[in-house]
């Protein structure tokens, strides 16, 4: 059975695109057949940090309505070959999307082998987000360590806990992770950002992944290039590392601590 | 940060009072979802009411009940605000008081 992961949020901003792109190379890197899914409708994004906007031919609107099959739509990663794309429509047709059609592509995804199906969700609380993360197995919660973000994603908790399949059919419900992103050590020591274990308090669930405010970001989205890709900088292996916890390994967090600053910067300024 | 600022005081910590804000606002928003995992605090709540009345007539509203967060430990608050003066309780403690502040 293929699994299927919503990155969701709730705002907007937060960084859910950025993690979708990355969670789904890391992944895909690991061996894993990924398909990673935009239901942004009509604000397609994920294309362009994924660096294929200029092969989308077809797209997920498209295979719902049967203009095309999904194999057509389907967009093969040019770096690693188990790693394929599915675009947004751009139409601002926002009912184009339905839950059996969304159904039926995701069935046909685990048909064709697919290990893991990435809904990259829009913002928001309406019909595409709900879409997103009805048929998921396990949900990727983005957060800012910023107050309107944290009970916003509790909001999402909420919907999961009730609007998906799993919920409805009353087992254990949609696994739910915390991806803190945006965080920036030296402010959480300063005393004017919550830390991680402030949200993870708050909110009440585990911490998959703790990413840094990064200027890698931005240079790996002018690029096309997923920023996990991006070795060198602090995101990238951020994501990477919350690739493996996803994967179910234990490691502990990186970047989560302010750089000491030595004994004369302190006293002479700096 | 130069020498000065070493001894200077340091700011409200902004963060925590988000935090602080976010875990009263988090908690209330979950109880109106029907979310929150304790659907005993209700009847707990109702039967609290029921043992205080017998000692002191107290408003429905008088009693605050809730779980937070401490860590990993949830911790169970409840406050009770007594009455101004406890007369319907007949206490001795009340006349007393009745007579010094006289009549309403
Ligand atoms: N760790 C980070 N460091 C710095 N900038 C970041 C980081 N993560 C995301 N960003 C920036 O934040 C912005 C929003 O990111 P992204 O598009 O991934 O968010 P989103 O949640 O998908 O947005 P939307 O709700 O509009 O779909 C982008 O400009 C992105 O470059
Ligand atoms: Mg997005």
């Amino acid at each position: 059975m293929s699994e299927v992961i919503v990155v969701t949020s709730g705002k907007g901003g937060v960084g859910k695109t950025t993690t979708s792109a990355s969670l789904a190379v890391g992944l895909a890197r690991r061996g894993k057949k990924v398909a990673v899914i935009d239901f942004d409708v009509g604000l397609r994004n994920l294309d362009l940090i994924m660096g294929c906007e200029r092969r989308v031919v077809y797209d997920f609107v498209n295979v719902i309505q049967g203009e095309c099959t999904l194999k057509q739509a389907l967009i093969k990663d040019k770096r690693i070959d188990t790693l394929f794309v599915l675009a947004a429509s751009q139409t601002r047709d926002k009912d184009a999307l339905t839950k059996e059609g969304v159904e039926r592509v995701l069935k046909e995804l685990d048909e064709d082998g697919f290990d893991y199906v990435l809904c990259d969700s829009p913002a928001g609380i309406e019909k595409g987000a709900a879409l997103a993360m009805y048929f998921a197995d396990r949900a990727v919660v983005v957060v800012n360590p910023e107050v309107s973000s944290v009970r916003d994603s509790d909001r999402i908790l909420g919907l999961l806990a009730s609007k998906t399949r799993r919920a409805e059919q009353g087992g254990t419900g949609v696994e739910q992770h915390l991806l803190l992103t945006r965080y920036n050590p030296e402010r959480v020591a300063n005393g004017d950002m919550m830390g991680i274990t402030d949200v993870k308090d708050i909110l009440g669930i585990d911490v998959i992944g703790v990413i840094p405010e990064s200027e890698g970001v931005l240079t790996a989205s002018n690029a096309g290039v997923p920023v996990i890709l991006d070795d060198a900088s602090d995101a990238g292996q951020a994501y990477a590392d919350a690739v493996a916890r996803l994967c179910g390994e234990t490691l502990p967090m990186r970047f989560t601590e302010a750089q000491k600053k030595g004994f004369f910067s302190r006293i002479f300024g700096g | 940060m130069g020498l000065f600022d070493l001894f200077r005081s340091r700011p409200k910590n902004t963060a925590s009072v988000a935090a602080e804000r976010l875990r009263i606002i988090v908690m209330q928003e979950r109880k109106a979802d029907g979310r929150g995992g304790h659907d005993y605090l209700p009847t707990m709540r109702r039967e609290i009411l029921e043992v205080i009345r017998k000692y002191v007539n107290v408003d429905a509203d008088a009693i605050d009940i809730h779980v937070t967060r401490e860590g990993e430990d949830e911790v169970l608050e409840l406050s009770v605000t007594l009455p101004e003066r406890d007369r319907d309780a007949g206490a001795e403690r009340g006349r007393a008081d009745e007579a010094s502040s006289g009549a309403d």
